[in-house]
């Protein structure tokens, strides 16, 4: 039975591969999720026939009371509050990786065991409380901005060192559950050290290492309870997470220890000398110039999902295209709060995911567009990281909207972008801007269309 | 005779390999569900939290392995789930 049961996990495994393949392109990927979805069921089902199982009422307690909550969550969560799902989800992983590391811990256990059942309890734990972190600046429940204080940097090294001094201890003395509970409450508090530094704008890139670590933590649970599957599947999410952190940071490019250590746009006063006058324009007028426009490019960010515009922007799109103009978006790398945020609230106005151009796609393009509508984005559109040596986001790649005939940037006021930096994008000739509230000024175009 | 440990690391670097090799080139597109799906696969913890939780003994281990059950499948369940209704709503253009 029992290697009948390792069989099984054989295939599991091997679904996971698949699935995860197939989740690679938009056309399977609907089917990848189901093939790796029952190559978890089966792990599921071959867990619970273990002949080590002599009580089941506790898991299917466990197992109720999760799905329910899971289930409802997935459900009734908003397509624009998928960032903080995501996060929470990947929290509760954690926790459940430090856990069973912390209840895979029997005193005669090996050294090796030892050290991977502190693995898990570290990695889970600072994924939990980082994780929470991350879902209460995305939900904005705690302030987004980056936190620092005099001094982190000599307390976040002392957590650390005390999180190894107790690590080494623990495997020395396993008897003595001190060591235990210091790791244990060390990591958690870590979690929270490591990512409050850490301002909104970088949240693609802490999302996706979160998830890195979520993996990760469940490899070390493997180890500590001597399950293939559990490395296999682990390792496999730990090194996802990782390409997609490497992609979000070089779409900034910065490197990850930047992003992670510097508190970027916090405090920094950047003063760019930016000539030039804003110069403002009326839903009526943006109106006329779009109807002689005809290539039209939208550059969405995160104010289109705080104003929830993706619907009317979508039926905007529609009216411009039955006037006879060519319709695309462009979507940088890191718009949003997490890797491929805006893709995901376009699709979910409908939005066919052919219409949306990558960065390197739309930017050959833009000299040839009429109209660079611009919709609650700021650093991915601002023309200073490739002119201007000083800026801090120099270097970093932008949407080069810049070069498009006319630039409408519809945004809710003056102030500057997550980074703080002036936007010299704003105050170009050809840029005309649309203040108010996203969703409305749509609105109102749509409404002077139709 | 190999030593256990060794066969587990063993299959952990080539796991490593091999997830770096499926994700490479993922549209960008993709990368949230892409990100989802992979955070659902990690509650894969529940298998081994299944064999703690059903132990039979009342013990603190046993309620710490029956927590892990909980918290891992809020993670699968609603993983999959989030993951499944965001990739239905992914449309190619007719025509």
């Amino acid at each position: 039975m029992d290697t009948l049961i390792q069989f099984a996990y054989v295939v599991s495994g091997a679904l996971f591969i698949f699935g995860l393949k197939q989740l690679g392109s938009p056309a399977t990927a609907r089917r990848g999720n189901m093939i790796s979805s029952l190559g978890m069921l089966l792990a599921v089902v071959s867990a619970l026939l273990d002949q080590g199982i002599v009580e089941y009422q506790w898991i299917v307690v466990g197992v109720l009371v999760g799905a329910i909550i899971g289930g409802a969550a997935a459900r009734m969560v908003q397509m624009t509050a998928m960032p903080e799902m995501v996060a929470l989800f990947n929290g509760s992983g954690g926790m459940a990786s430090l856990l069973v590391g912390w209840a895979a811990l029997n005193t005669d256990a090996a050294t090796f065991t030892l050290v991977t059942i502190i693995l898990s309890i570290l990695i889970g734990g600072v994924t939990f409380t980082g994780s929470l972190v991350a879902y209460g600046k995305l939900s904005e429940k705690i302030g987004s901005g980056a936190v620092l204080f005099s001094g982190q940097q000599v307390v976040n090294s002392l957590i650390v060192l005390g999180i190894l001094a107790g690590s080494v201890m623990f495997c020395l003395e396993p008897a003595n559950h001190l060591w235990l509970y210091l790791v244990i409450v060390l990591s958690l508090i870590f979690g929270v050290m490591a990512v409050i530094p850490i301002g909104g704008a970088d949240m693609p890139v802490v999302i996706s290492l979160l998830n890195s670590y979520s993996g990760l933590a469940a490899c070390a649970a493997g180890f500590a309870v001597n399950n293939n599957i559990l490395i296999v599947a682990g390792a496999l999410v730990g090194a996802s997470g990782i390409i997609l952190t490497q992609i979000m940071c070089k779409a900034m490019n910065r490197s990850l220890s930047n992003v992670l250590f510097s508190g970027f746009g916090s405090g920094k006063t950047e003063t760019t000398a930016v000539e030039g006058e804003i110069k403002p324009i009326s839903v009526e007028d943006a109106y006329y110039v779009l109807e002689a426009a005809s290539t039209v490019a939208i550059i969405p960010g995160y104010g289109m999902a705080v104003a929830q515009a993706q619907h009317v922007v979508k039926e905007l799109s529609v009216l411009l295209e039955a006037n006879g103009a060519e319709v695309n978006f462009g979507i940088h790398p890191v718009a949003g709060r997490m890797p491929g945020h805006m893709n995901v609230l376009l699709a979910e106005a409908d939005v066919p995911y052919d219409q949306l151009l990558e960065m390197d796609e739309i930017n050959p393009r833009m000299e040839g567009v009429d109209v660079a509508i611009v919709i609650g984005a700021n650093d991915v559109v601002n023309p200073a990281a490739r002119e201007n040596e000083g800026s801090p986001i120099y270097g970093m790649p932008v949407i080069n909207v810049d070069q498009a005939r006319t630039v409408f940037v519809l945004k809710r006021s003056m102030a500057s972008g997550f980074a703080g930096i002036e936007n010299p994008l704003f105050y170009k000739d050809n840029t005309r801007m649309l203040f108010g509230d996203a969703k409305e000024s749509i609105g109102g175009l749509v409404r002077e269309f139709s | 005779m190999v030593a256990a440990e060794v066969f587990l690391t063993f299959i952990l670097v080539l796991s490593i390999f091999l997830g770096f090799e499926l994700i490479n080139k993922v549209p960008a597109t993709l990368h949230t569900p892409l990100m989802s799906g992979a955070n659902a696969i990690s509650g894969i913890t529940l298998v081994g939290a299944i064999g703690l939780a059903g132990t039979g003994n009342q013990d603190l281990s046993n309620w710490l392995g029956a927590g892990a059950v909980a918290l891992a499948t809020v993670n699968v369940v609603g993983g999959y789930l989030v993951t499944d209704r965001m990739l239905a709503m992914f449309k190619k253009k007719e025509g």
